[in-house]
């Protein structure tokens, strides 16, 4: 009886995951820029491969890592949380900046999707920009609670509720540089001028309850280039990968300093 | 007739000015270890001295690098190079 029975079972484990059906295959073509800093004398250039995307995850970067591990393993990129929140993926895609854990593979064949790193920016190799700047301008808006006074319970300082829901839509930003890379007026004043990512969390610190020093912060910005190379372009908001609208920011910011006369 | 000079691009120039940087930076490092860093300088800009003067971009991307390195190796905690 015992082997009567597992008989029955086996042809019902053997189907396993092999149930879908045969599916014919959509190749589909990518084109990667290309730059080792190990030639520098070979110019840049843009690779084809092309992939199965009825073998392949929904996103450009499962395109990415597919490529990475059956095709090129020296094709390089950087990714670490494939879920839109480290920021790390940040590359233009289809001429638009976005995380590639967030963007999904055109499905349509006839059309190459070509892939950049992000714009105006020093390569460091293949789709790797260079962020060094862009961070030390980050440090320079201090980007820390400042109080010159102690909390009255000794542990926490508290905030209203109201305060708080000012922070929303600003410290959701990840920092992935894809709004700054986007405007022109970063692309051609980038030593100076701060750039939308950064002028978005000077924005937050500015208007945050607890922080003291907005005095300061407003000094800092208050010069011709810092903030005001802003023309309200608005490709930023038009860019983030995380639907946050860093030009709004900088207009409440250039608001507050105008009345603040 | 006045000796015929050689007339440097911007970008020549501030090639040279690298090279001059770096070996004026050896000089501030101990005496016996001096050489070192004196000729890893030569031979660094020795690797690429055949490249055309055209090839701008190279050139450029080989100076950023240049002064990042410089700015690495020129820290006084750096007493010897290898």
């Amino acid at each position: 009886m015992f082997a009567k029975r597992f008989v029955t079972v086996t042809p019902l484990l053997s189907r396993g995951l092999a149930s879908t059906t045969e599916k014919a295959p959509l190749i589909k073509t990518f084109n990667i820029y290309r730059w080792s800093p190990d030639t520098p004398e070979e110019k840049p250039r843009l690779q084809e491969y092309k992939i199965d995307l009825n073998d392949c995850g929904p996103m450009v970067l499962d395109a990415l890592l597919k490529i990475k591990n059956e095709q090129d393993a020296t094709l390089t990129f950087r990714r670490s949380c494939r879920e839109g929140i480290c920021g790390s993926c940040a590359m233009n895609i289809g001429g638009r900046n976005t995380l590639a854990c967030l963007c999904r593979i055109d499905r349509d064949t006839s059309k190459n999707t070509k892939i950049y790193p992000l714009p105006h920016m020093f390569v460091v190799r293949d789709l790797v920009p260079d962020l060094t700047h862009f961070y030390k301008q980050y440090k320079s808006i201090q980007p820390y609670l400042q109080r010159d006074t102690v909390p009255e319970d000794g542990k926490e300082n508290l905030q209203s509720i109201a305060d708080r829901k000012k922070l929303d839509g600003l410290y959701e930003c990840i920092l992935c540089a894809c709004c700054s890379t986007s405007c022109p007026s970063y692309w051609w004043n980038q030593q100076e001028y701060l750039g939308p990512a950064v002028l978005m969390q000077a924005y937050r610190w500015l208007i945050d309850s607890r922080d003291e020093a907005t005095h300061m912060r407003r000094e800092l910005l208050q010069n011709s280039m810092s903030l005001y190379r802003c023309h309200t372009i608005l490709n930023c908001t038009r860019t983030c990968p995380k639907g946050l609208n860093p030009g709004k920011a900088i207009a409440e910011i250039k608001k507050g300093l105008s009345l603040e006369g | 007739m006045p000796p015929k000079v050689k007339r440097l691009s911007g970008l020549q120039k501030e090639v040279l000015r690298l090279y001059r940087k770096c070996l004026r930076a050896s000089f501030t490092k101990p005496k016996e270890n001096q050489h070192h860093f004196i000729e890893y300088s030569r031979n660094e800009f020795k690797k690429h001295q055949k490249l055309p003067k055209k090839e701008y971009s190279t050139i450029e991307y080989l100076l950023r690098t240049g002064y990042r390195r410089f700015e690495m190796f020129s820290a006084p905690e750096i007493k010897d190079i290898k």
